[in-house]
């Protein structure tokens, strides 16, 4: 029996063994972008290389989202994260309860990846979030 | 000998609100004539005109205007920049007064949003087939399962990213802007909304996206606003009453968001706005202390308290104990947005940074009736459009 296609929902997520997200380095300053560049947006270079982003990180940010377009299911807790190497990452915070006595600023979380959706040839989509650590 | 500055002669706003049996068109025309006969001066008198709106930008919305005002032949300039809209028509008519190749124009901003709802963010889409597309590869819709987009949440989070990095900060003082702003609207026959809200009738209304409850968040709706602006010689061969209402254009300020490194997934609305107020303060030589009264971008709660540091109106890191101790209400030291702000007076997209230049234009000309900041002689007008822009304009009363 074949095993199940996976894909991930963003090209930056790499998924495998040990899931990761890949950004795009400034070979000058060093600057990490998530999507292609013509130049650096910082320094103007136009050399890059792929690099790893580290899977752990602070809180930096959050909002706890209970309005949202319909069929997106909600509460749900938007995260922004400092990873331990300097690089911002969204996504949502997940396995927590998404209340402000839970969502703490500052608290120390960690990269996971979850199947968020199948389609019709059976190909699941992976998507990465932030729990806590 | 006349100076080079540039001022504002004419100035007008529709109440902002809902106008379902009228368009863009009608509004903008409304108050493009309104603010020639504040001025006393004719379409005829114009040299340059500039147009904003955002969601009706491929539509030659100044022509269209034109045509109901009079089609003199004059350029014009049909402008967008998200939020900032209003102010960049504003700027773009000052730059061609300054430039010298006007003497007199007009900036009008217009929109006309009706029940648009929660802005950006899209719809969910499930995918059929998984297909990678667009910048980033996405399979299928992101938003809800990579953070939020829409904007009650990027504010929300620019708010909290406050919270993390300062003291005193936190849902409470969020809560106590859109209470403020909420009051200030009941003196403001302009305003969309002119209700008082309890603090704790704030904080208990449905959460839209934590801190941001819906009173802390501003409504959409249709508004227009207008300005005719002049340069100084031409002001100085008009009637003294009409002098007399002019009010100087001590800065103009358009900024655009430079890289910082969380820039990529969290629009900074942070760093436009302080190389901004930078520029402005230096421009009119003064300081956030001399300010009368301040118009500032509060699309939601979180997003005013911020400001307050950006613009330098309180201590760095001190937004939290500027709010508590009451420095910015209309009785305090630093009255911000005295028309009820975005949160109550409304924000009809592009129409919105012409009309707190109309705000401050009255007060300096102590016509603002029962919301008059008395003796009000220097304002400050700023807006921020996500992408991202910022206008700030310092208006001074002529002496």
């Amino acid at each position: 029996m074949p095993s199940v296609q996976q894909v991930p929902i963003v090209d930056y997520l790499r998924i495998g063994a040990r899931p990761y997200l890949r950004a795009a380095e400034c070979e000058h300053c060093s600057a990490r972008y998530f999507d292609r560049r013509n130049a650096c947006a910082k320094c103007g270079g136009v050399e890059f290389s792929n690099t790893r982003v580290s899977n752990h990180g602070v809180l930096r940010s959050f909002s706890i989202v209970h309005r949202a377009a319909p069929g997106i299911p909600v509460p749900y807790v938007s995260a922004l994260v400092e990873t331990n190497d300097g690089t911002t990452v969204r996504s949502n915070l997940v396995d927590c309860p998404p209340d402000p006595e839970h969502v703490k600023l500052g608290m120390k979380v960690r990269l996971t990846t979850y199947v968020a959706g199948i389609d019709d040839v059976g190909t699941e989509c992976v998507a990465f979030g932030y729990h806590p650590n | 000998m006349a100076g080079d500055s540039v001022w504002v002669l004419g100035a007008s706003m529709t109440r902002f609100g809902r106008y379902p049996d009228l368009d863009a068109v009608d509004l903008g025309a409304r108050v493009c004539l309104e603010a020639f006969t504040d001025g006393e001066v004719t379409i005829h008198d114009m040299d340059v005109m500039a147009a904003g709106t955002l969601f009706q930008a491929n539509t030659s919305m100044g022509q269209r205007i034109q045509k109901q005002i009079g089609q003199t032949g004059i350029p014009v300039f049909n402008v967008t920049n998200a939020c900032a809209t209003g102010a960049t028509a504003i700027r773009t008519v000052y730059l061609a007064i300054k430039a010298g190749e006007a003497e007199m124009g007009l900036a009008v901003g217009v929109e006309q949003m009706g029940k648009m709802g929660l802005l950006a963010g899209g719809s969910k889409v499930e995918a059929n087939l998984y297909e990678p597309s667009g910048r980033f590869g996405a399979v299928t819709s992101v938003d809800g399962v990579l953070g939020t987009a829409t904007m009650p949440g990027v504010f929300a989070q620019a708010g909290m990213a406050y919270a993390y990095e300062n003291d005193g900060v936190g849902f409470e003082q969020f809560a106590k802007v859109a209470y403020k702003n909420h009051l200030h609207s009941t003196l403001n026959p302009l305003a969309q909304y002119q209700k008082e809200f309890s603090l704790e009738e704030i904080m208990g209304s449905p959460i839209q996206s934590y801190p941001n409850t819906l009173l802390m968040c501003c409504p959409t709706g249709d508004g227009a606003a207008a300005a005719v602006l002049v340069s100084e010689e031409r002001l100085l061969s008009m009637p003294k009453r009409v002098q007399k209402r002019a009010v100087r254009i001590a800065a103009s300020v358009l900024t655009s968001d430079p890289y910082v490194e969380s820039g990529q997934v969290q629009p900074d609305v942070n760093t436009l706005t302080r190389n901004a107020a930078s520029q402005a303060y230096e421009s009119a030589g003064i300081g956030p202390q001399d300010l009368d009264l301040v118009e500032l971008h509060d699309c939601f709660a979180t997003a005013e308290l911020i400001h307050y540091d950006n613009l330098g109106l309180c201590e760095t890191g001190g937004a939290g104990d500027f709010i508590d101790s009451g420095a910015p209400f209309r009785d305090g030291s630093t009255p911000v947005n005295v028309s009820g702000g975005l949160i109550s007076k409304g924000h009809p997209i592009g129409a919105t940074g012409v009309a707190n230049v109309f705000e401050v234009t009255t007060h300096l000309r102590g016509e603002a009736g029962d919301r008059q900041i008395e003796g009000a002689r220097v304002g400050l007008a700023h807006v921020i459009g996500l992408g991202s822009s910022c206008g700030i304009h310092i208006l001074e009363k002529s002496s």
